[in-house]
């Protein structure tokens, strides 16, 4: 059956629909449609699948998604059009660009902490770069898989973009088709066997893994304000989230002081109870809640600890002085945990996150500049954000994406129009200059290497659009200057 | 322990000194790969004379004019390269600093070929380096004179952060169980597979530079004299063991016997009646490979060259007509001097033609018609494009160089190889304070906070425009200034 929907999906990318700019703006219009249309349904797919409030569904599904639509559409024509590259003298009459191409049928396979965006945003891509794309909601999630499953046919070309749902087996079937490209979102242990499938095929993949982000709080920063947001990001839906902050280091002296922020911050967020909050999410399911719970093994409960199997509730909980070797610190926690280790200096808490996988995200909270330098320059991760969390996934403008085990390739805004197009280096010439080329042909003698030599080594300025409206812009300004200085004098 | 493992430990040893992020480092270490170059140019003439009968002048032309421009461009691009980016904000980070900040991914793993040992094998070890990575280089076994030059590089590089490890089938595999944070591998598509399964076990990234069948498709709307001349310096450079060589041609039956005797016209000009005795004439590397192409011409008419001699590895340039889709030569990328014509009914039956096969590392059109080309860009998809010559594409910095599909993943040259081998990690750099602004974020969540995002994180804004318009309204004013005091 998956066999079908690909060979399908490639039969309808072969028509050579998608190719077309209109087609693929109309595309994108309908999936807006969509999100905004059925964002009543939508947000009780999610609540019943996570218990996601209908304002951290629009937070955190749909306004990142509905930005990259709107960026999609207007930028389309941009994007997707010639870009031209500086020459050299060899090419000075030529046309030297990079054209911006479909690569054919995506696979996009989505994650359940965030069924939508994390399905669509790819998605978005894939039709602006005028692909035909294979959509693998995650089957964790549900309700929202069962809701795409309805709605996208009804919106999208359902040739073009079908869905297909189901679970390991569904999805080990899908992977033993060819594709152009895979795009993956999940754990790094899935993303090896994506990657290993990918790799029979020589398919290019994107795999947006996750890790260990760690938060490091300098004791030299506004505590109160950095607690509450990490507070936030790490709570957000009940913790299962790729960036949240996994786990916190500061130094011993300042650990008091950072739970009790925290707690402050947690009445204030949840003023009677987690548990009653409308605001506070569940575990996705009892496989998950069984995990974390063992997670909280050998450690102090310094805040929450409470739950609830039959809800899947996990109260807001703060470990303290949790050493290294403890089970918590061996996975990804993905859930209401915040362990707190305690380091001794900047140097120690570098070397603790060197020591370990390069994370999806690291967080730094201090105001002074040269620890924040320090930790740039001696650590890696995927991305970073200082003196808050998360943020830098909200920035379009940034490639967002891992590093090492936390992933590999980039997406959001242009970068994924960008991740899934090819880019195919185009050199048109002429047969004009034939001369020129003598250099070249054999038989070869020392002169001609070396007029060989000075033609590819030089360069020529790029002369775009830009570059022209730059000079004659100085050129009128200056003119004008000069003259305004010669009618006052 | 392995050599191997010895090798990649010690690098990543290396790498972990933090001597490498230093652009002096690099810089310094760039330049001594300019002076192994300069200072071993004999050694190295005489190695590729050995392995494939280079001449001198083509070595110069092929191997080191290419290396010695990337090298000499990173030199003086690398702080531009190595330096944060700033990108576009939005109303929510309008005072934050915001930017991409390029960073080494690590220990590299450098994978050469044999056609071009010395261009292939170095041109990424020159990203490599720039990126503030270590590097293990593991030229091709097949160009073993050229292998055993490039071991003379640790006399010239940091040993331990840029061993050379040489060895055959087994010593590859052995490195490819090691971890490496990126594997850059140039070769076949067979083996390019085994190399990605390798890489899938430690996620690591790939760039395979691989290769296939490059058409190339000569319209009857054009100047046949002067597209032969760039098609037989294309497909013989090397003795057409390149992987961006026109592979074969695709023409209508009405032009095939012009084609045919301007190639064999211009093989006379550029390798005189007797190649074998001409020095800029190559050779096929080994026996194994000279087999290979002998074999592919079984089932064809030769129509120019086809004579051999086994024991030089010589096969004369040669060029096939009426060949079909079935024919032996068709099966796998030639890679040898062997040029099938194959004729087609017209500029769609060869688009056709094109697209039933994998997507090909270039693609060649000769046509004096624009829309000839601009149909064969639109209608099918390569790794590159060039209309109305051959192989040059590769000698231009600023255009990436890669494959797609079969023929490869990833692209280099000049700033891409900086860019592929490094990681580039998006940064958000905020302040503590305005934390009144993050109020909409935190719950209780209320329909009003909603709104307020909303307007916030949908909010476009285009700071390069705004500027521009405060540039002609400046402009506008100053003009208007001007005019009236002209007037008065």
């Amino acid at each position: 059956m998956e066999r079908q929907v690909v060979d399908k999906a490639r039969e309808a990318f072969q028509s050579g629909k998608s190719r077309s700019l209109p087609y693929r703006k109309q595309q994108l219009r309908a999936l807006h449609r969509l999100i905004t249309e059925r964002q009543a349904d939508i947000a009780q797919a999610l609540k019943q699948d996570i218990n996601k409030s209908v304002y951290d569904t629009t937070l955190f599904e749909l306004i990142g998604l509905e930005n990259d639509i709107k960026l999609a559409e207007s930028n389309l024509v941009d994007w997707a059009a010639p870009r031209p590259v500086r020459k050299n003298l060899g090419t000075a009459n030529d046309d030297v660009y990079i054209k911006p191409e479909p690569l054919g049928v995506v696979l996009i396979i989505g994650a359940w902490n965030y069924p939508w965006s994390l399905t669509l945003q790819p998605l978005v891509g894939a039709i602006a770069a005028g692909n035909a794309a294979v959509v693998k909601p995650s089957e964790l999630s549900e309700h929202s898989a069962g809701l795409l499953k309805e709605l996208l046919p009804q919106y999208l070309d359902k040739e073009m973009y079908p869905v297909v749902t189901g679970g390991v087996p569904e999805t080990q079937e899908l992977l033993k088709q060819r594709f152009d490209h895979i795009f993956y979102t999940g754990n790094s242990t899935v993303g090896k066997l994506v990657l290993e499938a990918a790799a029979r095929h020589l398919t290019p993949v994107t795999l947006e893994l996750g890790g260990k982000s760690p938060c490091y709080i300098d004791r030299n920063c506004d505590i109160a304000v950095a607690c509450r947001r990490i507070t936030w990001g790490k709570f957000a839906n009940c913790g299962q989230t790729c960036i949240a902050p996994d786990y916190i280091l500061c130094e011993a002296s300042i650990q008091d002081r950072i739970i009790e922020e925290i707690g402050n911050t947690l009445r204030e967020f949840y003023p009677e109870d987690a548990k009653k909050s409308p605001d506070y999410g569940r575990i996705i399911n009892k496989r998950h809640f069984d995990r974390v719970m063992a997670l909280k093994e050998g450690c102090t409960v310094a805040i929450g600890g409470e739950s609830d199997g039959s809800q899947c509730y996990i109260a807001p909980t703060v470990l303290r002085d949790v050493l290294p070797h403890f089970r918590i610190m061996q996975e990804e926690i993905f859930g209401p945990l915040l362990p707190i280790i305690t380091v001794d200096n900047l140097s120690e808490a570098i070397n603790f996150i060197n020591t370990r996988e390069k994370p999806l995200a690291l967080y730094v909270f201090s105001s002074d500049k040269k620890v924040i330098k320090r930790m740039l320059t001696e650590t890696s991760s995927g991305g970073v954000t200082v003196n808050d969390v998360m943020m830098h996934y909200t920035l379009n403008s940034l490639p967002f994406g891992g590093v090492g085990n936390s992933g590999m390739g980039r997406y959001h805004g242009k970068h994924t129009f960008d991740q899934l197009s090819h880019h195919r280096a185009c050199l048109i010439k002429t047969f004009a200059m034939e001369g020129l080329n003598d250099a070249r042909y054999p038989p070869l003698t020392a002169a001609r290497v070396r007029r060989a030599k000075i033609v590819l080594q030089s360069r020529l300025c790029r002369c775009s659009g830009m570059c022209v409206w730059a000079i004659i812009s100085t050129i009128v300004s200056i003119g004008l200057l000069i003259a305004l200085l010669v009618v006052l004098l | 322990m392995s050599t191997e493992q010895l090798a990649v430990q010690q690098a990543r040893k290396a790498f972990l000194t933090g001597r490498s992020k230093p652009l002096e480092y690099r810089i310094q270490q760039l330049k001594n790969l300019s002076r192994f170059i300069t200072e071993r140019e004999k050694d190295i003439t005489d190695a590729l004379r050995k392995d494939l009968y280079k001449s001198e002048n083509s070595t110069q032309l092929y191997e080191i004019l290419g290396l010695v421009g990337e090298i000499n461009l990173a030199v003086s691009k690398l702080s531009e390269w190595a330096a944060p980016r700033p990108v576009s904000k939005n109303l929510l980070t309008m005072s934050d600093e915001v930017f991409i900040h390029p960073e080494p991914l690590g220990v590299v793993l450098i994978i050469g070929a044999w056609n071009y040992p010395i261009a292939v094998t170095l041109q990424p070890l020159v990203g490599a380096i720039a990126a503030g990575n270590a590097a293990i280089t593991k030229p091709s076994e097949v160009s073993s004179h050229t292998a055993e030059v490039l071991e003379l590089l640790r006399h010239y590089l940091d040993p331990e952060m840029y061993p050379v490890v040489t060895g055959g089938v087994p010593e590859t595999q052995e490195l490819l169980k090691q971890r490496f944070d990126h594997i850059f591998y140039t070769g076949n598509s067979t083996v390019g597979k085994l190399v990605m399964v390798a890489a899938a076990h430690h996620l690591t990234p790939v760039t395979l530079e691989l290769g296939g069948k490059s058409p190339c498709y000569i319209d009857k709307n054009c100047d046949i004299r002067i597209a032969c001349r760039r098609i037989t310096w294309g497909k013989y450079v090397n003795c057409g063991q390149t992987c961006i060589a026109p592979d074969y041609i695709l023409c209508e039956p009405s032009i095939q016997d012009k084609v045919i005797d301007e190639i064999q016209k211009c093989i006379k000009e550029f390798y005189t009646h007797d190649p074998k005795s001409f020095a800029d004439y190559g050779r096929i590397i080994n026996q194994r490979h000279f087999k290979r192409l002998i074999a592919l011409i079984e089932d064809s008419t030769v129509a120019v060259g086809g004579d051999s001699d086994e024991v030089e590895c010589y096969i004369a340039p040669t060029v096939l007509r009426d060949v079909t889709s079935l024919s032996k030569v068709m099966q796998e990328e030639i890679f040898g001097p062997i040029l099938p014509v194959v004729t087609i009914n017209g500029i769609k039956e060869a688009i056709q033609f094109i697209n039933e096969r994998e997507k090909p590392l270039a693609l060649y059109v000769f046509s004096s018609s624009n829309k000839v080309i601009k149909q064969i860009i639109s209608d099918t998809s390569s790794g590159a494009l060039l209309a109305n010559d051959c192989l040059v594409h590769y000698t231009i910095s600023d255009l990436p160089f890669g494959g797609v599909g079969n023929s490869g993943t990833g692209r280099y040259h000049g700033k891409y190889s900086f860019d592929q081998l490094s990681h580039l990690r998006s940064c958000l750099i905020k302040k503590l304070n305005m934390e009144m602004v993050n109020q909409m974020r935190y719950p209780p969540h209320t329909a009003e906070k909603l709104r307020w995002a909303r307007f916030f994180l949908l909010k476009q804004i285009n700071l390069a425009k705004w500027r521009q318009m405060a540039q002609v309204a400046m402009v506008a004013a100053l003009a208007s200034f001007v005019v009236q005091r002209f007037l008065r």
